[in-house]
């Protein structure tokens, strides 16, 4: 087997056609579709193991995963404020990306998983869904201020409706409802189709990921430096929590990859709404520009070995 | 041909603002308004609608003067500090005035 999946290839073509001017690029509609199908299928496959679920364990574990999203951004925010020296509102945005997640990341590491064979618990989506909330509420609270007022009817529509949230969720219901026969029918296209697309959606990844190096030469070391310490730090807390929730191994794993990605979609939408004096381009070219590739390149591997280490410490 | 004339108020700026947008036209009284999606280059860079993120959308009005100069105000003292966003506005001649 070669060193890279497949997949990773087609996000390094990608980066290599964007970073060398290329006119390739996906349609916008061709992109939206895909993005669509990446997220109705990793919530359909959540959706039916969340059914065989004990509801109680459940509701630990999603309380637990919030608590984790709403910590994450409160650790970013004063490495940003004081040690990179941005101003409130950009450091409150950046916080709440890094807070959150990224699906792209989630469906590269469960291709990742399967072909090693390394067995995680199948309603991780469900966990996916729950922790790309609380790290914008807390963004834009870092950003606000408790006292003024917020509008918290307009951003619990704008993060609870957005297209991610709205698709992954009904993903996972589709599936719970339908169970395993249910679905089997719809499997040639969401499961059977679900590395090719993924391959494709990661082209036009690399491509964005490109066109985020020029704004990164602009604003410096401080953001490559923060996008790299803030996904090791953060899987190191995914790592403690799986652990401590009594995941298996791969679980753990993955909830240190949840923990380490951070949001492209999700965030950046509501911020631009709710904090609109944020530099969006600093957010997207730390979490686009530097994270998202060293996750999938580097991170994914060394999240999985670093778990391996502490349960094998761990088990004695 | 029996025309009157009408400003045609366009605003390019970024497709976030989209429904944010189209609440406060409502809200000022236009009677209609087309949203196309747009790419192009200026002060914020290449938007060139690759994804969400870098589109911009071209929103068209035909209203009156007074109307014209309302969103106009309105535009300039909400959005235009943290958005991207140019407006112009041009004299149309329009066949029914009274759809505007």
């Amino acid at each position: 087997m070669s060193a890279f999946d497949p997949v990773l290839l087609f996000f390094l073509l990608g980066l290599t056609a964007g970073l060398l001017r290329s006119e390739l690029r996906l349609p916008a509609a061709v992109y939206e579709l895909v993005s669509m199908l990446l997220l109705l299928s990793i919530g359909l496959k959540g959706g039916v193991e969340l059914a065989r679920q004990p509801f109680g364990a459940l509701a630990l574990q999603a309380l637990a995963v919030m608590a984790m999203g709403s910590l994450l951004p409160l650790v970013a925010y004063p490495v940003l404020r004081f040690m990179g020296r941005f101003p409130r509102a950009d450091a409150a945005s950046i916080a709440a990306h890094y807070g959150s997640v990224s699906v792209a990341t989630y469906a590269v590491a469960t291709t990742y998983f399967t072909s090693r064979q390394i067995e995680f618990e199948a309603h991780m989506p469900f966990l996916l869904a729950v922790l790309e909330i609380p790290a914008i509420l807390v963004g834009i609270v870092l950003a606000r201020g408790l006292s003024r007022d917020i509008r918290l009817g307009s951003i619990a529509h704008e993060t609870l409706l957005g297209k991610g949230i709205v698709l992954l969720v009904g993903g996972l219901v589709i599936g719970w409802a339908s169970g395993t026969d249910g679905i089997a029918p719809m499997k040639p296209l969401f499961f059977d189709l679900f590395k090719g697309i993924l391959a494709l959606f990661l082209l036009e990844m690399g491509l964005i990921t490109a066109a985020q190096f020029g704004s990164l030469r602009r604003y410096g070391l401080f953001l490559v430096l923060f996008g790299i310490g803030m996904p090791l730090f953060s899987s190191v807390v995914g790592i403690a929590l799986g652990y401590g929730l009594g995941l298996s191994l791969g679980g753990t794993a993955m909830l240190a990859i949840l923990a380490a990605s951070a949001s492209y979609i999700a965030v950046p939408a509501a911020m631009r709404i709710s904090v609109p004096e944020a530099n969006p381009t600093l957010s997207l070219a730390a979490s686009l520009g530097v994270t998202f590739p060293f996750n999938v390149l580097v991170g994914i591997p060394l999240y999985h070995a670093m778990t391996v280490k502490v349960f094998a410490l761990a088990g004695g | 041909m029996n025309s009157s004339m009408r400003k045609l108020l366009t605003v390019i700026t970024e497709a976030a603002l989209e429904s944010v947008l189209t609440k406060d036209l409502e809200r000022l009284g236009v009677h209609g308004y087309t949203v196309t999606d747009a790419r192009g280059k200026g002060s914020r860079g290449t938007r060139n609608a690759a994804w969400g993120e870098s589109s911009n959308i071209r929103v068209e009005i035909v209203c009156d003067a007074t109307v014209a100069e309302t969103i106009a105000t309105h535009l300039q003292t909400r959005y235009y500090d943290n958005y991207a966003m140019i407006l112009f506005v041009s004299d149309v001649a329009v066949l029914r005035p009274g759809k505007f």
